[in-house]
């Protein structure tokens, strides 16, 4: 290997934590070669982002130290004086961070907010500026980057503004790019987009690039080698290829079984459990197949959604007249039997939890009907109404929002049964200890906070709340989003096995197609509010046919790093909106049957010429 | 780190210690740890000092407050006159501990006033999603635009005598001026509750409890308000300060209660032309006020913590 841009070894981060110096990276070492690509990966907690700090010397002074050694070019980092660390970062390594939302100023112009930096960094006359901003706007294959330099912040999307950080982070040409979850609050198309831009600037301006990730998709396809960290120390380095097909740590290995991976179901109708890896062993189970939950087709579905419509009005002006209409749920039908997983997928925006949530009625829709068990949820008075939310109960995505901090885990989880007058406080007690048991919690926990859990167990908790009411049907938002892979794959077991045990039906609304894989019996794949395509889980994605649904399924990136020297063009597509004029008419939509319950919106001329980003996965 | 759920700093100590105490009911816990917030313990009792001092003064300390003494004018503290007396003689504790039942009624009744009107405006126009909530607010910049003496004149003058009919004379003037400061000092809290609403009833938590079939009501009362209440509780202390302090200007222009009935701030308008003669006179009573105010206010503090159970304490 040539010598090194970035060696650290031996690196150790602490924190003061009242007094005491707690260890948050325990002695990482690791070297990246110039234009290489090292992924560093973990969950949460792992301490892969405070290492991203360390090396640009970022933690906060005083109540941190950084011990070890971090060389960049063969010049020690971790003496270098303050002034010529700030000479550094920006200049020879530039850093570009997760949330693109926040990371630019919103009251300057995007041309200015660049410009402002190569003036400072590298001396440029305000014109040549200009001049390198715009070039720059089109190295990350901004379109149109001549007239969108006078542009401000808010015009831009998520996908566009993180290209306007890549951007900045490339004025200098630094020598490393260190990249903290670039992606990770993107949409997976878009993220698709990202990664790709990634890959070809690196290879254009030959960065080496540190890229700190949790998601060994991504991993797999951008990183040459991979740095796995637990718990602050790096428990397994080398070639990507090698760590995918031969992991030796028993965390890698259990990292890795967790990771649900797109076509990796064929052959299964059901869903199947995640397996479950001992972490001091290494040993796995095997994963299993739930049983037949579905409730035979001559029963009645549990729900039978047909034309369900809501629009939000977008008023302005001084008499608050109608300037426009975002239709998030356009016509949607659907039905759901007992024991049955639909799984609405697509991207932020296509409306899918405002379908959701107007199914339990959280939103009022336009138009439509819900039948929940033959009776129409729309019509209902809010006294029947709710009484009859003791039927359907939802599961939200932050598990941090989702409970009252002030409200005790007993209090929290008997409310439902309180509400609804199916317990007395005494019974309501006993209630709760056998549903944290149920859920696998322990029951004296129930005198606890939300505060003192984790992720996985506040979502655990919410589980049984919605649980309390022996609800028929599930909605579960985004539940398992928000969640570490090996946490999510234990909730997803979870919810599978509660589905076989109280034959729920779920109406499973989620973003990630892999995971929608694994859990759901049908799939219903929304794009500005409309179903494009729905039909059983092996149908969709063994035989996609709407050209949005190919798009997501190529875009979901795979845990196999053998794809990752495929060469894709760079797209620039970006999400539509659904908002639209106040006397816009939807247009009325054709369906066609694929084979039985498998159907597809027949689309129209403008997909046709949009160039598909990639070969059909 | 997205994507990712950090466990808040927190989670392990607030676990031991709860990990003691097996179901205790709120209301003890509450309790609990509000007294191991030191300075919010010290301030309860001084506060409660304070109260009780002015409570059973009288009994222990029995000279009239109108008994007049030019033989002794303006002296400093001495055994027979503990915090001195004034120009006319009078003896200042005696005053003084009449004048705190009142300055001390008046702060912690208008305080309660100003609260209570200002969380119930501020929670129904924090719950309504239609026209209330606009014409709430109309109504609260209207009172925060209002000249606020020439409206206290006009009060005064057209209400005075009615209540003086009915509570008597103090009585009268007590639910005047109760009612007068806490009238007009509602806005902050209700702006504030209100903003405090809007941002809270987004939360997913007050959703899961409108899917789990709660009224308006309970996800009002049992979600929304418990999670406000912090900053209230600030304003709430700031309150008592403002309208003992609100309650000597008014007296002081001759509005309040009759110029012989001492309260704290009375006096201390009393001792601002002796200044240089007699600074016993002032500080005595400035330092109950300083100590009221700065006392409740650490309890304010003691109580927000103690209520919020995400604090460590």
């Amino acid at each position: 290997m040539a010598s090194p841009i970035l060696s650290v070894s031996n690196l150790t981060t602490s924190f003061r934590v009242e007094g005491l110096w707690r260890p948050v990276v325990k002695g990482i070492s690791f070297e990246i070669a110039p234009k290489e690509t090292v992924a560093v990966v973990g969950e949460s907690g792992s301490g892969k982002s405070v290492t991203a700090l360390s090396i640009m010397r970022l933690t906060p002074p005083g109540s941190s130290k950084i011990e070890g050694s971090i060389k960049l070019s063969g010049k020690e980092l971790l003496t270098l004086p303050e002034p010529e660390m700030r000479h550094i970062r920006g200049n020879e390594v530039a850093m570009i961070f997760q949330e693109p939302m926040t990371s630019l100023n919103p009251v300057l112009t995007i041309g200015f907010q660049i410009a402002e930096a190569l003036i400072l960094h590298r001396g440029l006359s305000r014109s040549e500026a200009e001049a390198e901003t715009i070039r720059l706007l089109e190295k990350v294959r901004i379109p149109a980057a001549k007239s969108r330099f006078h542009e401000y912040p808010h015009r831009f999307s998520g996908g566009m503004r993180q290209r306007v950080m890549i951007a900045m982070a490339l004025a200098c040409k630094p020598k490393l790019l260190i990249a903290d979850e670039p992606t990770t609050a993107l949409d997976v198309t878009i993220q698709a987009q990202i990664l790709e831009l990634i890959k070809v600037l690196q290879e254009e301006e030959d960065m080496s690039v540190l890229f700190i990730t949790h998601d060994m998709g991504v991993v797999a396809e951008i990183a040459d080698r991979t740095v796995v960290m637990y718990n602050g120390q790096a428990v397994e380095t080398g070639p990507t290829e090698d760590i995918f097909a031969r992991p030796t740590h028993p965390y890698t290995r259990s990292l890795l079984s967790a990771v649900p991976k797109l076509g990796s179901m064929g052959g299964h109708t059901r869903p199947m459990r995640f397996p479950v890896v001992d972490r001091a062993t290494g040993l796995s189970d095997v994963p299993t197949e739930t049983s037949d939950t579905v409730a035979p087709a001559s029963e009645r579905p549990v729900l039978e959604v047909s034309g369900l419509t809501t629009r939000f009005e977008i008023r302005a002006g001084l008499l608050g007249g109608v300037k426009g209409r975002v239709h998030a749920v356009e016509n949607v039908s659907f039905s759901l039997q007992s024991g049955e997983t639909l799984a609405l997928v697509g991207e932020s925006g296509c409306g899918k939890s405002t379908t959701g949530r107007s199914v339990m009625r959280l939103i009022e829709p336009l138009s439509g009907s819900v039948l929940l068990d033959g009776e129409d949820v729309l019509k209902l008075d809010q006294r029947t109404l709710r009484d009859r939310r003791k039927r359907m109960q939802m599961i939200f995505q932050d598990p941090f929002a989702s409970l009252n901090p002030r409200m005790n885990v007993g209090a929290a989880i008997a409310e439902p049964l309180i509400i609804n007058g199916l317990a007395t406080r005494s019974q309501a007690r006993e209630k709760v200890a056998e549903l944290l048991r149920r859920v696998g919690l322990l029951p004296d926990m129930a005198s606890r906070f939300p505060h003192e859990f984790s992720g996985g167990q506040r979502q655990r908790i919410c589980i049984a709340r919605a649980l309390a009411v022996e609800p028929r049907l599930i909605v579960a938002d985004e539940s398992v989003s928000a969640l570490d892979v090996s946490v999510k794959a234990q909730v997803i077991n979870l919810m599978l096995e509660l589905q076989e045990r109280m034959k729920l039906a779920y109406l499973f609304i989620s973003h990630d197609m892999a995971v929608v894989e694994r859990v759901s019996h049908r799939v219903a794949v929304m794009y500005l509010g409309e179903i494009v395509e729905i039909g059983p889980r092996e149908a969709v994605f063994g035989n996609p046919q709407h050209p949005y649904t190919k798009r997501l399924l190529a875009a979901v990136p795979v845990p196999d790093p053998a794809r990752r020297l495929e060469k894709r063009p760079v797209s620039n597509d970006e999400i539509k909106s659904p908002l639209r004029a106040p006397d816009y008419v939807p247009p009325v939509r054709q369906f066609r049957e694929v084979s039985p319950g498998h159907a597809v919106m027949i689309w129209g001329q403008e997909w046709e010429t949009q160039p598909a980003i990639a070969k059909v996965a | 780190m997205a994507g990712s759920t950090l466990a808040s700093p927190s989670a392990e100590p607030a676990v031991a210690a709860s990990a003691r105490g097996v179901s205790v009911s709120p209301a003890r816990e509450t309790w609990r740890r509000f007294r191991r917030h030191r300075l919010a313990m010290i301030s309860a009792l001084v506060l409660g000092m304070l109260i009780l001092g002015v409570v059973v003064g009288p009994f222990l300390w029995p000279v009239a407050i109108n008994e007049i003494d030019f033989s002794a004018q303006l002296q400093g503290p001495s055994w027979a006159h503990p915090f001195g007396t004034d120009d006319l003689g009078q003896d200042i504790l005696a005053r003084m501990i009449y004048g705190g039942r009142i300055s001390l009624a008046v702060g912690l009744a208008a305080m309660v006033v100003a609260t209570f009107v200002g969380v119930i405006v501020g929670a129904l126009a924090g719950m309504s999603r239609r026209a209330l909530d606009p014409f709430l607010m109309w109504v609260t910049d209207l009172f925060l635009s209002l000249p606020q003496l020439p409206l206290l004149l006009l009060v005064i003058y057209l209400f005075r005598e009615q209540l003086k009919a009915v509570f008597g004379l103090e009585g009268g003037v007590f639910v005047l001026i109760v009612v007068v400061i806490g009238g007009l000092r509602w806005m902050p809290v209700a702006r504030l509750v209100r903003a405090q609403f809007f941002s809270l009833r987004e939360k997913e938590f007050v959703e899961a409890a409108k899917a789990s079939g709660a009224t308006s009501w309970r996800q009002m009362v049992h979600h929304i308000l418990p999670n406000a209440i912090g900053p209230v509780i600030v304003a709430a202390t700031i309150e008592v300060s403002s309208a003992i302090i609100a309650e000597s200007t008014l007296s002081f222009l001759g509005l309040g209660f009759p110029p012989d009935i001492p309260t704290w701030g009375r006096l201390l308008f009393d001792a601002k032309d002796q200044l240089d003669v007699a600074p016993h006179w002032a500080m005595f009573p400035g330092a109950a006020i300083f100590l009221t105010v700065l006392s409740i206010n650490f309890i304010g503090d003691g109580l927000r913590d103690a209520l919020d159970p995400r604090r460590v304490i």
